[in-house]
């Protein structure tokens, strides 16, 4: 058993070993209360139909949580009223819908009957690009280096990780802790000659912090998917460049990024996917402040099915059901992207 | 001596000379280190401020506190500075009070005596002072060990539901071939598609017609069954060898024996990967506990710091502390299973 155990789980025997170990005592008294019942249950439906069994609560969840919701949501979408059970609810057809999409022009928030949505969805759009850029640029850097031959390189790896594990709250309070009016950064402004900065009070500020901030706590993640790409990529392929006397920058363009561009696309489409998503880090950090300039598409469905003093699921419900059409597609081309990658 | 330190800091490996590009990989990595260590230990020395020293503008880099002096006949203790008298000297007084721009101090020596001085000449004497009760007045005035604790549950339970649930989906796809087998598959599949965000609401209606609306449950439940779980153990499972469980059939175990005793044990790495996961995604969470723990008993960490940013802007010393505890048990599982949380991303791609 243990053979076993060990050609197994050879990168990562020290942890399981220990809670092996540990499990053993309570596994036994576990066994002897549940084999029984599941003995009498295989003996009346069959080994055959025992997989469905396996299946079932998993399932169970996933229909309680997940499926059941997205039909309740399509339901709340065409109904209206403050209700929260579908049967007290009238039903009004498409009119969320159209109060979403109702604009004078898609490309002016202000001209829309529900401005906020459009600026949730502008906001959004250029979180998202902003985003994009930067944590691509950054990681991809960031894995480049990592992968040079340099003394303490699982040091360094560990110090851009470490924010993915903080709390998206944490990471916030962290950060407007030091753009507060007279904290850290102010102080090294003024200190260097400078003036202070409203940073939450400008629109421009609030957003490009937004920004940096969520690359400040998700590169490390992105980081690590390239450099196990980068690593993946065969050496004698840069020794037989490096005999050539191939130019640096040619081998970067010409080697590395063909080879690396699936997990390239992957980390794209990833990004893109947790940016359309943007949430937590930005809510804490600015409140969706200065005004609406960092309010984000997932603030205003929080805002008006949770937080608005009319509860409106109805608008709220129909701005998920767009909003998970987007993320549809999105997560569509992903598995694509990752399929081809594995094979 | 020097030069095999030289040696020992300078050397490359293989040998070769230093090029540029090394000059400016360490610049990279020495200010990347800066800009991610930097924040938080700025946070953790903030943290250990009092509420005036938070206030100071510009900031001092280590929690000072101003020192005082005991003089007879005052009843309080006078704070202390260094005052450069009109001669040139400097000595070191208490302040009696400050009117003006004049101060009233005296010499803890000669209490006796009154001296003024124009307060542009004195500078506070301090020393390194942690507030250690920024940690300990929330643990008694708020809540504080409430949510410790909510969060632990939710933590712990989740986390065990997660696992013995996904396990056994995960185990059903991919040691059996049974019909809708695939349209299962299928559904795993389609679930990853449907983040929380997008169905809070209806969530929401299932939690409330089940009636766990402000309790732990309401949170725990929602987000038991992931596929990310699933898909890693199924990919696990399917690497170990079929030999050992028709063997174990022969021997007339049970399907679940085969799953409880040969199986789960032989995914220990993969089932370790995923509590570690669950541990993250449930520490962490945001969104949903916000959206559907309206009491504060039942309150999270991260949701109660939030509540804090709102309602106690001024006292930021409590609202660091706090914040510093939220931090502290992912900071030290990820001291500890570094390397193995890292590999796990890299293995599959997924947070």
């Amino acid at each position: 058993m243990t053979d076993t155990m060990r050609s197994h789980g050879a990168p990562a025997r020290g942890p399981s070993a220990a809670a092996a170990a540990v499990t053993t005592g309570s596994a036994n008294i576990l066994m002897r209360l549940t084999d029984p019942p599941m003995r009498a249950v295989q003996r009346l439906i069959g080994a055959a139909r025992m997989p469905y069994v396996f299946l079932l609560p998993n399932l169970v969840f996933f229909g309680l949580f997940v499926f059941l919701p997205i039909g309740i949501n399509i339901v709340f979408s065409v109904t209206g009223g403050t209700g929260l059970f579908p049967a007290e609810r009238p039903y009004v057809g498409s009119e969320h819908y159209a109060r979403l999409l109702d604009c004078g022009s898609y490309l002016e928030a202000a001209s829309c009957r529900e401005d906020l949505f459009w600026r949730g969805v502008g906001n959004t759009l250029t979180f998202t690009v902003f985003q994009m850029v930067a944590m691509v640029l950054f990681s991809l850097v960031t894995a480049l280096v990592l992968n040079r031959p340099i003394r303490g390189r699982g040091f360094f790896r560990a110090v851009y990780f470490f924010p993915v594990l903080l709390s998206p709250v944490v990471v916030a309070l962290i950060w407007k802790w030091i753009l507060q009016r007279d904290g850290l950064l102010n102080a090294v402004l003024t200190t260097a000659g400078g003036e202070k900065i409203l940073f939450f009070v400008d629109p421009g500020w609030a957003m490009f912090w937004s920004v940096f901030v969520s690359v400040w706590a998700h590169m490390g993640f992105y980081t690590l998917i390239l450099l196990a790409g980068l690593q993946a990529i065969p050496r004698d392929v840069y020794e037989a460049a490096e005999m050539d006397g191939t130019r640096p920058w040619r081998v970067f363009h010409r080697i590395t990024l063909p080879l690396l561009w699936p997990n390239l696309l992957v980390v794209l489409v990833l990004v893109l996917i947790r940016s359309v998503q943007v949430f937590d880090e930005v809510f804490v950090l600015t409140g969706g402040g200065p005004g609406t300039a960092t309010m984000m598409v997932v603030q205003y469905i929080y805002t008006t099915a949770f937080a608005n003093q009319v509860q409106n699921f109805g608008l709220a419900g129909a701005a998920s059901v767009l909003l998970g059409a987007v993320l549809f597609v999105l997560t569509l081309i992903q598995l694509f992207l990752t399929r081809r990658r594995a094979s | 001596m020097t030069g095999k330190l030289r040696h020992l800091l300078l050397a490359r490996r293989g040998g070769a000379s230093w090029h540029w590009t090394d000059v400016a990989s360490y610049a990279y990595l020495a200010l990347g280190v800066l800009l991610m260590f930097g924040p938080v230990a700025w946070l953790a020395l903030s943290s250990f401020k009092t509420p005036a020293a938070l206030l100071e503008f510009p900031p001092s880099l280590l929690p000072m506190a101003q020192s005082e002096v005991s003089v007879p006949g005052y009843p309080q203790p006078l704070p202390l500075f260094r005052v450069t008298m009109e001669d040139g000297s400097v000595r070191e007084l208490a302040q009696v009070r400050r009117v003006g721009i004049v101060a009233q101090m005296v010499d803890p020596k000669e209490p006796a005596q009154t001296i003024r001085v124009p307060a542009d000449r004195r500078t506070p004497v301090r020393h390194m002072a942690l507030a250690v009760e920024n940690y300990t007045d929330p643990l008694t005035q708020f809540d504080f060990l409430r949510f410790l604790r909510n969060s632990l549950v939710v933590t712990v339970v989740a986390t065990v539901i997660t696992l013995i649930i996904n396990s056994m989906a995960a185990y059903a796809l991919s040691v059996y071939e049974f019909r809708g087998k695939s349209v299962a598959m299928l559904g795993v599949i389609g679930t990853l598609m449907i983040p929380i965000t997008i169905v809070l609401a209806p969530v929401y209606l299932v939690v409330t017609k089940l009636g766990f609306v402000d309790s732990l449950w309401a949170v725990i439940l929602p987000g038991a069954a992931t596929p990310t779980g699933v898909f890693l153990l199924r990919q696990y499972m399917l690497t170990i060898p079929r030999d050992l469980i028709e063997a174990a059939r022969m021997d007339k175990a049970s399907e679940w024996r085969i799953y409880a005793r040969i199986v789960m044990p032989l995914s220990m790495p993969a089932l370790a990967v995923l509590a570690i996961f669950s541990v993250m995604w449930r520490w962490n969470e945001f969104l949903w506990p916000l959206a559907v723990l309206t009491k504060t008993e039942v309150h999270t960490l991260p949701i109660a710091l939030n509540a804090f940013q709102g309602e106690l802007q001024t006292q930021w010393h409590y609202l660091l502390a706090m914040t510093v505890v939220t931090l502290l048990p992912v900071a030290l599982v990820f001291a500890f299973l570094q390397r193995f949380i890292t590999s796990g991303i890299a293995n599959t791609g997924m947070k």
